[in-house]
């Protein structure tokens, strides 16, 4: 499975200080560790970015590249910054992947942009009215978007699909939904789509002791059902990733296999 | 519609491991397909055949393969050389079977001066082997590493018991390593990882799964073998990327089938054939399941290996 380490957002404190300082030392410094702890893309969230979002998602993805020989997930509603960020992508470590559209108007040109870089790209299965209600309604969503897709020239095969996870403190009968909508979600083409989810969501609010039991067991069901990828903090899920790997058979078991 | 030949693609590949020095210096593995399925992507190089010598006169080989050596096998110099010269040898594979304590118990000095005379007296790449006794090969090993600097050989066997000593002496001295695991996929891979842990280069690895002859086993080795390939090509495991080495002959010659009479066992056919068809069917099998170098002892034997690799290529 994919782990996309999303350890660098503008809503951690030092992350954010770094990007307002371009201060190029705690940016790639983050990068190593999720890198070094097994993530296989990198997570740049700059927010909406209003200001100066163009210069800052290249300065982030330039940054990134610099350290890590890593694909960036280019995270923002700011869709100058992301064109912008795709045009200083270095491909030669795996193509960049946008985060994201939706069923909103307003997210469709995300998926111009896929087409024109040649990027992949997350299609967040919400609409401009608000929440799904279940996995049928995720279903339905995400059909519109791939129809959408079509029509703008983006393949499935570079669509991660979002149920979008919610906090189980607060919407606890979701959390099983979005678990029955990454296996429809599957079934909607063959080759079977790609998911993604981002994964702390399930644990946002609950107490810090907590969050990681909460996340863990969350990504071990969320990955038998076939889940391609996590937005997720590597140092915190690599070993569930790999251990799950080994249970499914797609990793060859040895006793140091955690330390691969 | 034409047919078109389904291909199978993946995302691993094998590393190239090359051995010796200068113009002799041989390459093998490399490729990112099963065994002699070149058509579905590269295979730049072809198994290799190592002609196996030993330090001690060969006592306990049978009759019908000591007999092509008797001339020089009782010299380990002239023995390489005759291998070298007169069979066209590719690789030289001497192993040092006089140092183990229940034979010669030759020491690991003796070793290290027979491993410089024999390369001092040859160009093509040599594999130094110890007597497989955990203990004294983990002394032998480290003497003969050393005495072969810079040579570019490969250094085996290094085991679950004695890996620690034998992987530092192959690093200190630029040496190949074969590691080797008794047919269990999961521990050769965990011993490949240990000792890439200890610094070692997995590019300078080869695997040894464990060999064994046909009728002996060979279904085991087959299918460990298989499975490591599968798992560096579909699953593009790194620690299961060195190519692999098939120690054939140390097996198939001291099973029954490779010593009974034709006339105590008249329905088994003339001796000398089934011997050399013995070998040459376990080499073949094994190439099949993905070795890249073999190490073998009869010459009729390893002609007829050579075909076979050609003609599957």
């Amino acid at each position: 499975m994919l782990i996309i380490g999303e350890k660098l957002s503008i809503i951690a404190k030092r992350v954010r200080e770094a990007m307002m300082k371009k201060d190029k030392g705690p940016i790639q410094e983050i990068a190593k560790t999720q890198w070094q702890q097994g993530a296989g893309m990198i997570d740049a969230n700059i927010g909406p970015a209003e200001d100066g979002g163009e210069d800052l998602m290249q300065w982030m993805v330039t940054t990134i590249q610099e350290a890590v020989p890593l694909p960036v997930c280019l995270d923002t509603t700011n869709y100058q910054a992301v064109e912008a960020g795709l045009k200083v992508h270095n491909n030669e470590w795996g193509r960049p992947l946008i985060n994201s559209t939706s069923n909103d108007p307003e997210r469709f040109p995300m998926l111009e942009l896929a087409a024109k870089h040649n990027s992949q790209i997350i299609g967040l299965t919400v609409g401009k009215g608000g929440l799904p209600a279940d996995a049928e309604e995720r279903a339905g969503i995400a059909a519109e978007i791939m129809g959408r897709a079509m029509e703008y020239g983006v393949p499935l095969e570079d669509i991660y699909l979002d149920p979008l996870v919610l906090q189980v403190a607060t919407s606890q009968d979701h959390a099983l939904k979005v678990i029955k909508a990454v296996r429809m979600f599957q079934e909607l083409n063959d080759p079977p789509m790609k998911t993604v989810v981002g994964l702390s969501n399930i644990s946002n609010g609950c107490p810090k002791h907590i969050r990681p039991i909460l996340d863990k067991y969350y990504l071990t069901l969320l990955i038998y059902e076939g889940l391609t990828a996590a937005i997720a903090d590597a140092h915190g899920v690599a070993e569930t990733a790999k251990t799950i790997d080994i249970i499914m058979g797609k990793t060859l078991y040895a006793h140091s296999y955690l330390e691969m | 519609m034409a047919f078109v030949i389904p291909k199978e693609t993946y995302s691993g590949k094998v590393y190239p491991v090359t051995i010796g020095t200068g113009d002799n210096a041989v390459t093998f593995g490399g490729e990112n397909v099963l065994p002699f399925n070149g058509f579905e992507g590269s295979t730049p190089n072809k198994p290799v055949i190592a002609y196996e010598i030993q330090d001690i006169p060969p006592s306990d080989w049978p009759e019908n393969v000591k007999k092509p050596f008797e001339a020089v096998s009782g010299d380990p110099v002239k023995w390489a050389k005759h291998c070298q010269d007169t069979l066209g040898a590719r690789a030289i594979a001497l192993r040092l079977t006089g140092t183990h304590p229940d034979r010669e118990n030759l020491s690991a000095g003796d070793a290290a001066k027979t491993v410089k005379d024999v390369l001092s007296a040859i160009s093509v790449p040599l594999i130094i082997l110890g007597s497989n006794h955990a203990e004294k090969d983990s002394q032998v090993l480290v003497a003969c590493a050393e005495a072969a600097k810079e040579k570019n050989c490969v250094i085996g066997k290094a085991q679950e018991a004695n890996y620690k000593t034998i992987v530092a002496a192959a690093m200190a001295n630029n040496h190949k390593l074969i590691a080797m695991s008794e047919l269990d996929i999961n521990l050769s891979k965990q011993l490949n990882i240990l000792i890439t842990q200890m610094g070692f280069d997995k590019e300078r690895l080869i695997t040894d799964p464990m060999s064994s002859a046909l009728g002996y086993g060979l279904e085991y080795t087959y299918s460990v073998m298989e499975r490591i390939r599968l798992a560096a090509l579909a699953q593009n495991d790194a620690t299961m990327q060195p190519p692999m080495v098939a120690d054939v002959g140390m097996y198939v010659w001291k099973i029954k089938e490779t010593q009974a009479l034709e006339a105590d066992l008249p329905m088994w056919g003339d001796l000398a054939k089934r011997g050399v068809l013995w070998e040459a069917s376990t080499a073949a099998s094994l190439l099949i399941s993905g070795a890249e170098l073999l190490i073998m002892r009869h010459p009729e034997a390893v002609q007829a290996v050579e075909k076979f690799i050609s003609e599957m290529s």
